[in-house]
């Protein structure tokens, strides 16, 4: 697996601008890929709260999204906003797809089977991209004018407010669905206690279902809106996925609130590493951010200890 | 050591003896089985930490690579002889996999799979970056071929040494699983709260397996950069390190023969499928997810059920 290339342009450009005006725009692109990141980790979340299954294909739904999205817009010239539904639709129906056809014939599997399978399911996904796409990378062109913006000495994308505007409005609809929806309360329902939640009539089955289509949708819609700034190509799926999962255990596992701050904060982390130290160990700040919460505190930032011991770790 | 499995071992090394008559010394198929040979070692010691301790590690090629780089850089860099090298490969291997085993081992399940997953792309990271000694993603090149009594080891050669480690550590591995360790390994696996109350200091148990495993994946490495003379980071990366996970769940975590059968399977896969490089990452996706779905037990189990069927079906018909 090769490196992926990000932000690499905004290294470049920042070799002329001051150190502060370096470190603002470190911190927009901090908030860029931390977006993306937020969105990865809650996926996780929602599947985790559903089935404390760990989904490790979670970094292809947005890897798939990305590549939808070009072939529908750029190969077939469908309108962007036609292609973002049917994107999300494809990848949602994917999501669907893998849940009935692998994870719930091994509901009463192994722990072992269990992690593999999603393993095989990431795997799978890749393959399926690799065939159809090859390995080039693919371009996305931004949803709108590529002129760039000046605030504060920072040169910023237009996409940029793409990015953090869809991931806002992501979250506020995640929100409103788990609090403010039947289906949404019912899933909360499982997550803290799935037989309670069978014995007062919520079919779990769906509810599983559902936890796997959301967050293919969610994944889907990171892919889309990060691909004009990054490019998407088949194997971008398990770092995703990795940097994605140490902000969701960064945050708290299971904790959705957590999962977005951390996202957040791994994409500063990583982006003022990356241009303040070294831009080479760039991908090794979230995995070690990871490692450390996992060996010292697996209960996360905001986890309560208590809360922990519930969980399996 | 079980007789079934004096007799299987004693066929094997008659046929790895027999091996370079029966392809007329074909130097390609001699070296894929040098390959599969490398490839079996680090099996073994995943097939010992998944199938019997019941731990998963999906960063095992960072150990193969720390043994490869050890054995390229020293050589190459610090002209160390190949088998001093060997030995501090293995050296640097268990005391990673001690210092990183130690607090992961503590974590189950997925958190255990993603924090090996994150600790083999760390590795893979730094042999990209480390480029004054690694080559960068560019690789090492001219890491001198192995010599013994002044001359070099030739393909066959090569062969008997590589298959002369797998068959002492197959003897090793399965000498270890009927003993009082393998019992306790498996007591592990079964639950740990219950291998604690028997007395199996679980923990430790865990972690040793993990530097045994480390260690085999170590002395492949080895094998494999003086084999091969050149090294690059792709071949420690994720990928490779899922292949030597999918050919021990493929083949059947449950034996070390079933790890053996699977590093088989996808060893020589690949060679199946030249020309056929795009369907190569869905093939393997296809199979385990296959494999997965309706044989858990691995490919061995599934044959030998099919067989004592068999064997039933006959003594039952007049």
């Amino acid at each position: 697996m090769k490196p992926p290339r990000s932000f690499v342009h905004v290294r470049e450009n920042s070799l002329k601008m001051s150190l502060t005006s370096q470190i603002i725009q470190f911190l927009f692109s901090g908030l860029n890929v931390g977006s993306i990141y937020a969105l990865v980790a809650l996926g996780f979340t929602m599947i985790y709260n559903a089935t404390s299954i760990i989904n490790l294909a979670q970094g292809e739904f947005v890897m798939l999204g990305g590549l939808i999205m070009v072939f529908l817009t750029v190969f077939l010239q469908i309108p962007m906003y036609l292609g973002l539904i049917l994107t999300v639709a494809a990848v949602t129906l994917l999501g669907a797809f893998f849940e009935r056809l692998a994870i719930h014939p091994l509901r009463n599997a192994s722990l072992l089977t269990l992690i593999i399978v999603t393993l095989a399911g990431s795997i799978l996904f890749r393959g399926i991209a690799m065939f159809l796409w090859g390995k080039d990378p693919y371009a996305l062109p931004p949803f709108s004018s590529s002129k760039p913006l000046h605030l504060w000495g920072a040169t910023l994308q237009p996409q940029f407010f793409w990015v953090l505007g869809i991931t806002g409005l992501v979250l506020l609809g995640v929100w409103f669905f788990f609090n403010r929806t039947l289906i949404g309360k019912a899933m909360t329902a499982c997550s803290f206690n799935s037989t309670a939640a069978r014995l007062v009539g919520i079919n779990v089955r769906k509810m599983v279902l559902f936890s796997f289509s959301l967050s293919a949708a969610v994944g889907a819609i990171a892919g889309i809106i990060i691909t004009p700034i990054t490019l998407m190509e088949y194997d971008r799926g398990p770092l995703l996925a990795l940097k994605g999962f140490a902000a969701a255990v960064l945050g708290g596992l299971g904790s959705g609130g957590g999962a977005i701050v951390a996202g957040f904060l791994i994409g500063i982390l990583e982006s003022l590493g990356a241009g303040l130290v070294s831009s080479g160990y760039k991908d090794a700040i979230a995995l070690l951010v990871m490692l450390i919460v996992l060996w010292v505190k697996p209960s996360g930032l905001f986890g309560s200890a208590e809360e922990s011991e519930l969980k399996k770790f | 050591m079980k007789r079934k499995d004096s007799y299987a071992l004693l066929v094997m090394a008659v046929l790895i003896a027999i091996f370079p008559w029966i392809v007329a010394g074909n130097e390609y198929f001699i070296s894929i089985v040098v390959f599969l040979g490398i490839n079996s070692i680090i099996t073994m010691g995943l097939c010992l930490l998944m199938g019997y301790a019941g731990q998963i590690s999906l960063g095992h090629a960072a150990f193969y690579g720390i043994g490869a780089y050890s054995s390229g850089i020293l050589t190459t860099h610090y002209s160390f002889s190949p088998v001093m090298a060997f030995f501090l490969g293995i050296f640097f291997s268990a005391l990673v996999a001690y210092l990183v085993g130690k607090p992961t081992l503590r974590l189950k399940g997925h958190y255990m799979a993603v924090a090996t997953l994150g600790f083999g792309e760390i590795f893979f990271i730094a042999f990209n970056e480390l480029t004054p000694w690694t080559g960068g993603p560019s690789g090492l090149s001219g890491i001198p071929a192995l010599r013994f009594f002044g001359k070099t080891l030739e393909e066959t050669a090569y062969l008997y040494l590589v298959w002369g480690f797998v068959i002492l550590l197959l003897i090793f591995s399965l000498n270890m699983v009927n003993s009082r360790v393998g019992r306790a390994l498996r007591a592990v696996h079964g639950s740990e709260l219950a291998a604690n109350a028997m007395g199996v200091d679980a923990a430790r148990y865990k972690v040793q397996v993990f530097v045994l495993s480390a260690v085999y994946a170590s002395m492949a490495g080895s094998l494999y950069a003086h084999f091969v003379t050149f090294i690059s980071p792709s071949s420690f990366g994720l990928m490779p390190s899922i292949m030597f996970l999918m050919m021990v769940v493929v083949g059947g975590a449950g034996t070390i023969w079933g790890a053996l059968l699977g590093t088989a399977v996808f060893t020589s896969l690949p060679e199946y499928l030249r020309g056929l490089e795009d369907y190569e990452v869905l093939a393997y996706g296809g199979i385990l997810m296959f494999i997965l779905l309706f044989m858990p037990q691995g490919i061995l189990q599934r044959m030998q059920n099919l067989l004592n069927q068999m064997k039933q079906r006959v003594e039952k018909s007049p």
